[in-house]
């Protein structure tokens, strides 16, 4: 109907919208570049008692940069320093040439579990046949679209660990799995090449069902009959088998396996809750932008008070398993369990307890009221905080195991913000462009404008 | 009773939510409306001002909470301390994770149960007393809806009534 001519008139106006975008990844792409050169000169004059290590720092964290000093790397690399005091500095200083690295790979995961826990949301709405959603439909898959080159990015990041270019993962290091007894009984499972044949299952799949799910929304616009939207009831309803499973595996390779020692069984549940919860979170901001200047005016604030009902529960339900995962080890303070949190909690003391605040205490006291969550402005608050609270979730996660106590959230880990932050407005607005922004053929499109709570 | 009231029976909750309007628009007095189940809406479509109960909720899981950290405060750390786990009971923050599951069920458990004695109260309804309800049926598949008549013509009443849907209307005086 008219929606389609709206539809229309966004691309128009999208236009300079998205070359702007690009301006601004392109800026934070040459900030983060600008300081690569500066956070290497820092590593030299900091801390630098051997010449051995000299050389190979420089490495800056852009995988443009091509590595040439593989060798040095491998060489340097837990090497057997007779004087102690080097072998503490090499420490530090291997953990601050993590530093960037694992500064990008929290950035890029980040944002590639946002497009991750939409489509994970978009799949449920289909697979229940949600009557109140449709009308989002359109901002959701704009999302998911980043998923592919998010993925392929956090792909690149993952294969540039195994060719051992970086050190974010312990255990892709021959030497250190020589001395190490427990990594030597998990390689089977933890070894390079299935690590990446893992991955690149789960990327693949997701991006395939993602594909064929947007394919069929695109399709059922014109569609006469409910064919396609049975076929996306089905291929949802199958996603999100494959998701749970992979998802949870996803966890387990991609993060826990930072620390190659400690396991959690809660641990693929936790990072979902956390996914989930900051697709919820980017949904409802992307909906109340886009309806602020006039593109959804079909969406009410039943649906941003639906939207914000799903980020209050999904904040409880994400401190609920924070909190199960910490008591249980906390009070049973196993050695090889408790290391993780101690280590979180001596290191980490502002983030680890400042992510509650949060991503707990600050969504619940701001959402609990029925009336606020239709306030608009409050829900794009409390969705900021919880979007930095669960960035500071994924940094307290791969830090420790990578840069231990020489932490900061400095030029890289901004920059790194930035860079992908430009990079998914950029994808995700332009392919809001691409389709009408509601979708048509859905049978529930005449309910879900309706909605009324 | 005083003044006289219209029973209407409706037999749809949409066409009983649509009749509402129409009676509220038409500056009829809707005294009471028995229903079988829940009607979503109806209470914004009678104008019936937004329940308290959600804050007095609040303030039973706020009393819930204070009284779980007093009573682990006084049960675990300055009565009778103990070493579990390696873990001695001497300061209430130390222990504090321990506790969070207590906290959060007794929160939960004087909030939920003091807020439906809150409501009991509120309605007056208590055990064993006798149904208000005057229409049987109104606990099966009819709506029951009291108008008042005030002071205004029984006929034209009555016939509006059937103009919005009513299927039968008794007049109680």
């Amino acid at each position: 109907m008219v929606v389609g001519a709206i539809g229309l008139i966004y691309g128009f106006i999208a236009a300079p919208d998205t070359v702007e975008e690009v301006k601004e990844m392109m800026a934070s792409e040459h900030h983060g570049e600008g300081h690569a050169a500066d956070d290497a000169a820092e590593i030299h004059v900091e801390q630098l008692p051997g010449e051995t290590v000299e050389v190979e720092d420089v490495q800056g964290y852009e995988s443009e940069v091509a590595h040439t000093e593989g060798e040095q790397h491998a060489e340097a690399g837990h090497g057997e320093e007779a004087s102690h005091e080097n072998e503490h500095y090499e420490h530090i200083l291997h953990q601050l040439q993590n530093k960037p690295w694992a500064a990008l790979y929290v950035a890029a995961f980040f944002f590639f579990m946002i497009s991750l826990g939409v489509l994970a949301f978009y799949a449920i709405q289909y697979a229940a046949q949600a009557g109140w959603s449709p009308v989002l439909f359109r901002v959701m898959e704009a999302i998911t679209a980043y998923l592919l080159p998010g993925g392929i990015i956090v792909f690149v990041l993952l294969v540039l660990s195994g060719l051992h270019l970086n050190h974010l993962f312990v255990w892709m290091d021959p030497e250190v799995v020589a001395h190490d007894e427990i990594i030597q009984a998990k390689t089977a499972y933890l070894n390079v090449p299935f690590f990446l044949i893992r991955a690149a299952i789960y990327l693949g799949g997701w991006a395939f069902f993602r594909h064929l799910l947007r394919k069929n929304s695109i399709k059922m616009d014109d569609a006469t009959d409910l064919t396609y939207f049975k076929k996306n009831f089905k291929l949802a309803a199958g996603f999100l088998v494959f998701f749970i499973v992979t998802e949870s595996m996803m966890s387990w390779d991609w993060i826990m396996s930072l620390d190659p020692h400690w396991f959690s069984t809660l641990f693929g549940w936790f990072v979902f809750a956390s996914l989930f919860v900051s697709g919820i979170t980017t949904i409802a901001i992307m909906s109340i932008y886009l309806k602020k200047r006039g593109y959804l005016e079909f969406v009410n604030d039943s649906h941003i008070h639906d939207l914000a009902k799903f980020m209050f529960g999904i904040s409880i339900f994400w401190t609920y398993l924070w909190f199960s995962q910490f008591m249980l080890i906390w009070y049973s303070n196993i050695p090889e369990e408790v290391v993780y949190f101690i280590q979180r909690m001596e290191d980490y003391p502002i983030l680890f307890f400042g992510m509650l605040v949060t991503n707990f205490i600050f969504p619940v006291l701001l959402l609990m009221n029925s009336d606020y969550k239709r306030v608009n402005w409050f829900v794009i608050m409390t969705g900021i905080v919880i979007l930095i609270g669960h960035y500071l979730n994924v940094y307290v996660l791969v830090m420790p195991a990578t840069v231990g106590e020489s932490w900061f959230i400095g030029i890289p880990e901004i920059s790194a913000v930035l860079l992908f932050a430009g990079l998914f407005t950029f994808i995700v607005f332009n392919s809001l462009t691409k389709a009408p922004l509601l979708v048509k053929g859905n049978p529930f499109i005449k309910e879900s404008k309706h909605y009324h709570y | 009773m005083a003044s006289k009231v219209l029973h209407a029976i409706y037999r749809d909750d949409d066409l009983l939510l649509q009749a509402v309007k129409q009676i509220r628009e038409a500056r009829y007095h809707i005294g009471e409306i028995y229903c079988p189940f829940p009607v979503h809406g109806l209470d914004k479509a009678m104008g019936l001002a937004p329940t308290r109960l959600a804050i007095t909720s609040f303030l039973y899981g706020l009393v819930g909470l204070s009284v779980a950290i007093a009573m682990m405060n006084f049960i675990m750390i300055e009565d009778w301390p103990q070493d579990i786990g390696g873990k001695p009971s001497f300061s209430f923050f130390q222990n504090m994770p321990a506790f969070v599951p207590i906290m959060f069920e007794l929160t939960v458990f004087f909030a939920a149960h003091l807020m439906v004695i809150t409501f009991y109260m509120r309605s007056r309804l208590w055990p064993f007393k006798s149904a208000e309800n005057p229409d049987v049926r109104t606990t099966d598949d009819v709506f029951l809806m009291e108008v008042d008549a005030a002071n205004h013509n029984i006929d034209d009443l009555t016939d509006f009534l059937y103009k919005t849907g009513a299927s039968e209307i008794k007049l109680i005086e």
